[in-house]
């Protein structure tokens, strides 16, 4: 740039071609912290699919002859109060963590996304009618609206799910609306009405697609934080039942053998903290790498 | 602005209207019968027949229609008259009454430091991009929304608490009783109130002022010849809250709803600890209360912090 040698020919040649996938992966590991937040989310998965060969000792299994024991050989992190390998149901913990981050995901997802596009679209009193009940939904901390539901519903793992999606589908609602609110003065969108083709065509073909980025972004950065509500709850003693792993539970029982032996509460909670880490580190690099105009609105 | 003020107190309002429709109904679609989880928690009632059921039902207003329920409910609210708790047998507004100055007052604590800090931090990151701060800062913001705040109170209370002795590791007192007990004991649970809220507030304020130093009329001020300290507080300060400041309420919000976790963990006799025994001894009439309490306050944060807008941002059409 700035050097007296261009010739006329530089600005009318075409110009260069951008390998989109290249400029992702580019933008996507800019920061080298991705590569360590990837890395545990993979070998997360790892653990969660194969947890019943990597467990050492079966998670659910009682041995009253061997409660609250420091970390050792055979015990890697100790032992709880009912003598159950603290590594085994750490690590059949994983599948609880993702199952309830996944499927409430999932469930914010259709809820937010489908009223989302419909308040967006449609506009007029539907916007207003969908748009003003999101602002009553956010009026609510998050975790004490989970905890109302949750005592609704009735504690167990599935109404904490289910919770925690109707929850966290406020997020969509809001994204969903914005971006439809743009995509749909496209002219191509015009183009398509004349053709005579139905609104649900244009929402479902048309509207979604284009809105594809700023929807994984979003899943990508609530996972951690859907994660992180659930250990919340389970820590308070709401969620999956006895005998199940959760990791939120796995500390607060380490609480009350704290003095004893705090590896007990500690283990769990330093992997909800890594977890949720990688999510929101993985999640900020697809947003700059997907779409850089979302920052400082997602 | 006054149009504004208006349409906004009705919006509140309204979000008001459909928080009390929320937090009634999903009480009702509670599994079960209300009288016969009443009269499971009590020893003398377990023992009454159909009819002493229908007396009770009466009493309760449990036999007129749902409208009119809910009416009577809201009305009673409205007069910081909640109903009674069945599990501690004496008025919910009572309990309410000693319960929420706790959460109150360490709320308080925990907002205030946040946004001071957040904001402070967030600047100077920014002033100092790339620098010695910013490699502390941005890293720790990063970590500090990812923190699990109960694992992070226990953390404390093992090295703080039972390690070295410094601190008190539960309980609660109110400053006018005794002050630096009070402080004392307050330290642990606001700094995990705090730090979600901080991290955030930071990240926010850093990304903001970035991008409000980028901007032409800075390079302007430069060039007159102004101090970065002015150029800082004077010029680009006001403009860089903006995004800040729309999300207080909602970082409020996110306090309160981390008390129910913090006021567990370190035994705190605040409302947020009140809710989560209430949801085991299924008192509901508590649990409803609460969640309205959480839900109203933060209605009225949004509220303020719309209303107190235009002074940040002139360019904000109110109408």
């Amino acid at each position: 740039m700035g050097e007296s040698n261009t010739t006329s020919a530089d600005f009318t040649a075409a110009p260069p071609r951008i390998n989109e996938w290249q400029r992702f992966v580019r933008v996507f590991f800019q920061r080298r912290i991705v590569i360590f937040g990837l890395l545990i989310l993979v070998m997360l998965g790892f653990t969660a699919l194969f947890a019943d060969w990597l467990a050492p000792y079966n998670p659910y299994k009682q041995n009253l002859r061997k409660i609250l024991q420091q970390p050792s050989k055979e015990h890697l992190l100790g032992t709880d109060s009912v003598g159950r390998d603290t590594l085994s149901r750490l690590i059949y913990g994983t599948r609880t963590a993702l199952t309830v981050g996944f499927v409430s995901a999932g469930i914010a997802a259709s809820i937010g996304i489908t009223l989302g596009i419909m308040a967006g679209y449609f506009g007029g009193i539907i916007n207003i009618v969908i748009m003003r009940l999101t602002d009553v939904l956010m009026a609510f901390p998050m975790i004490v609206l989970a905890l109302l539901l949750a005592a609704v519903l009735g504690g167990g793992i599935h109404n904490v799910i289910l919770a925690l999606g109707i929850v966290m589908a406020a997020g969509y609602i809001r994204v969903m609306c914005g971006m439809t609110l743009s995509i749909k003065e496209n002219d191509y969108v015009l183009a398509e009405r004349a053709m005579g083709a139905s609104h649900l065509r244009i929402m479902t073909r048309h509207v979604l697609p284009n809105a594809f980025a700023p929807i994984i972004v979003v899943i990508t950065l609530q996972l951690g934080f859907l994660i992180l509500s659930e250990a919340a709850l389970s820590f308070l003693g709401i969620g999956i039942k006895p005998p199940g792993a959760a990791w939120g539970a796995m500390v607060n029982e380490g609480y009350r053998f704290l003095v004893r032996i705090p590896i007990l509460s500690f283990a769990p909670g330093a992997a909800i903290m890594l977890v949720v880490f990688a999510f929101n580190m993985v999640g900020d690099a697809l947003r700059d790498a997907l779409d850089p105009r979302l920052r400082g609105t997602l | 602005m006054t149009t504004y003020i208006v349409r906004r107190l009705l919006l509140a309002l309204f979000c008001l209207f459909m928080i009390t429709l929320i937090v009634f109904f999903a009480m009702r679609l509670l599994p079960g019968d209300p009288i016969i989880i009443y009269i499971g928690q009590s020893q003398q009632l377990s023992a009454l027949d159909e009819e002493g059921m229908e007396k009770l039902r009466k009493e309760f207003g449990l036999d007129k229609p749902i409208m009119v329920q809910y009416l009577t409910w809201v009305s009673g609210v409205i007069r910081f008259d909640f109903g009674d708790s069945i599990f501690y047998h004496m008025p919910v507004g009572t309990i309410l009454w000693e319960r929420f100055p706790v959460t109150v007052n360490l709320g308080l604590y925990a907002f205030v430091l946040s946004t001071l800090f957040g904001i402070i931090a967030g600047i100077l990151a920014a002033v100092r991009r790339a620098k010695l701060v910013d490699r502390i800062v941005t890293p720790l913001s990063y970590v500090g929304i990812c923190v699990p705040v109960f694992w992070l109170g226990i953390l404390m209370i093992y090295v703080f608490g039972l390690k070295l002795n410094w601190l008190p590791i539960i309980g609660y007192t109110s400053p006018f009783d005794d002050f630096w007990l009070s402080i004392k004991q307050a330290i642990m649970p606001v700094i995990c109130l705090t730090i979600g809220a901080l991290a955030a507030t930071a990240r926010q304020m850093r990304s903001s002022m970035l991008e409000v130093i980028r901007q032409d009329y800075i390079r302007t001020a430069w060039s007159k010849g102004f101090t970065e300290r002015v150029i800082i507080m004077r010029h680009a300060l006001k403009n860089s809250l903006i995004p800040v400041v729309t999300v207080l309420g909602l970082h409020l919000g996110f306090i309160l709803g981390g008390s129910v976790i913090v006021e567990t963990v370190f035994s705190i006799p605040g409302i947020g600890h009140l809710m989560v025994d209430s949801i085991f001894s299924q008192d509901y009439a508590i649990v409803q209360s609460c969640t309205l309490i959480f839900a109203v306050i933060v209605v009225f944060a949004n509220l303020i912090v719309d209303i107190s807008y235009g002074w940040l941002d002139p360019k904000v059409q109110y109408g």
